[in-house]
């Protein structure tokens, strides 16, 4: 148990490197670079030309769909994979439980096709 | 407490040091490739060239533009830095020299690197531009979509080795004599390549920052030091990535024909050679390849790579079962 922790805080300390090495760069920078900012320079880049309107325009939500079809696969694969490491133990029983249920989440993407939701223009 | 910064200390020499090497390897590839001049005056034939890049950019001003989000800004690199490194973390270069072997190995991995999807996606929606909302929304759009096939095809690996410790994996490998790419996951290789390609936002997966249309994408604002974190992680997480890919499906530290006690001595150098071998096929596309266009590539994830990796796991689950 003890080391099952250990693991974990060897992670949490790479993880930080990370923020840290972060950290490190942005604060080398701040030492060496230049800062002359003024007003035209710290436009919104638009080619050159000055902005139109904001920034965070209206788009098309079309993501919303894509972001649902994506958070059910992404689901079924958490139930995967603590099935495929027993699938051994699970026999049969397993195989034909999980041909069911991938074959419910493959109709749901051929409906999804062809509903024509996953056109994306 | 010094076991754990030695580990750490190790992950920061391999992350910039792969970061470093892929960086060599795309624009000598590119030049050597397409037939350019390449970068030849920096040094050594152009050899050092990434350091002169990383000590440019350190002195570059941080422009930060008047209407961004200011903290949510400033503070997007550090997401996709840190999935990049910590990736690093699993990864074994022998069964002893691995700086955690998780039970979990593989599952961690797979989560740690979608964490680059938020970091993307503030940077993009942060920034108050209309090409980096169209880039970050795009690369959001990408991201998420060639996700499900990485994780997907791991599930046919999994199934094969019976557990998720990426050691356990290699040592499975071992045991049944073959990689896993030449026993029966030779699809899964290729979608997981495919995939992992797509991840790191490489041509010709390359439309959110398609520069021709999108200027840089959700990188547009940034500047200075916070562009060059951006740019050093997209390096580290292909060279980690490659690394993950040998790990699972090449046999990752292991050789045939090598008596396994001396695995600390050849395990760093046959693994490091995998990856540099499918970093040179990367780079190798990178030049050869025209971009995708945006509707092509979620048809691609959606339609083609999402049911094969399905059907992927079926036929190794019934193999598995039945032989």
């Amino acid at each position: 148990m003890i080391s099952y922790f250990q693991n974990y805080v060897t992670v949490g300390a790479v993880l930080s490197f990370g923020l840290f090495f972060m950290m490190l760069l942005v604060g080398l920078a701040s030492v060496l670079r230049p800062n002359k900012p003024y007003a035209e320079k710290l436009t919104t880049y638009e080619c050159g030309v000055d902005p139109v309107g904001s920034g965070w325009s209206q788009t098309y939500v079309r993501y919303y769909i894509f972001g649902l079809l994506f958070v059910i696969f992404d689901v079924e694969a958490v139930f995967i994979f603590p099935w495929a490491i027993n699938l051994e133990k699970l026999g049969y029983f397993g195989l034909i439980e999980m041909f069911i249920f991938i074959f419910i989440l493959l109709i749901g993407l051929i409906y999804a096709i062809r509903k024509d939701v996953l056109k994306w223009e | 407490m010094t076991d754990v910064l030695i580990k750490v200390g190790f992950v920061a020499l391999a992350a910039l040091n792969g970061a470093v090497i892929f960086t060599i390897m795309d624009v000598k590839g590119a030049s050597w490739m397409q037939r350019r001049p390449g970068p030849l005056h920096v040094g050594l034939r152009g050899f050092i060239f990434p350091l002169a890049e990383i000590l440019k950019f350190v002195q570059k001003e941080d422009i930060i533009p008047t209407d961004v989000d200011r903290p949510v800004f400033k503070w997007a690199p550090a997401y996709v830095v840190v999935s990049a490194v910590s990736l690093f973390a699993v990864v074994p270069l022998s069964p002893t020299l691995v700086v955690v072997d998780l039970e979990l190995g593989v599952f961690f991995a797979l989560a740690i690197s979608s964490l680059s999807t938020i970091g993307v996606l503030t940077a993009g929606w942060s920034s108050a531009n209309k090409y980096s909302l169209m880039g970050g929304l795009r690369a959001a759009g990408q991201l998420i979509a060639y996700e499900l096939p990485l994780i997907l095809a791991v599930v046919g690996v999994v199934i094969q080795a019976e557990t998720m410790s990426l050691v356990g994996i290699v040592e499975k490998q071992i045991e049944w004599g073959v990689p896993f790419a030449f026993s029966g996951q030779i699809v899964a290789f290729l979608i997981f390549m495919i995939a992992a390609t797509a991840e790191m936002m490489r041509v010709p997966f390359d439309m959110p920052i398609g520069e021709s249309e999108l200027t840089m994408g959700f990188m547009t604002e940034y500047s200075g030091i916070r562009f060059l974190i951006f740019y050093i992680s997209e390096y580290m997480s292909m060279f980690v990535l490659c690394a993950v890919a040998s790990t699972l499906f090449l046999g990752g530290y292991h050789l045939p024909f090598i008596p396994t006690e001396w695995v600390n001595i050849y395990g760093p150098i046959s693994l490091i050679t995998k990856t540099l071998i499918l970093g040179f096929i990367l780079v190798a596309v990178r030049w050869s390849f025209p971009r995708f266009r945006e509707d092509q590539l979620q048809n691609l994830a959606w339609k083609f790579l999402i049911p094969a990796s399905l059907l992927n796991i079926l036929i190794t689950a019934v193999l598995k079962v039945v032989l």
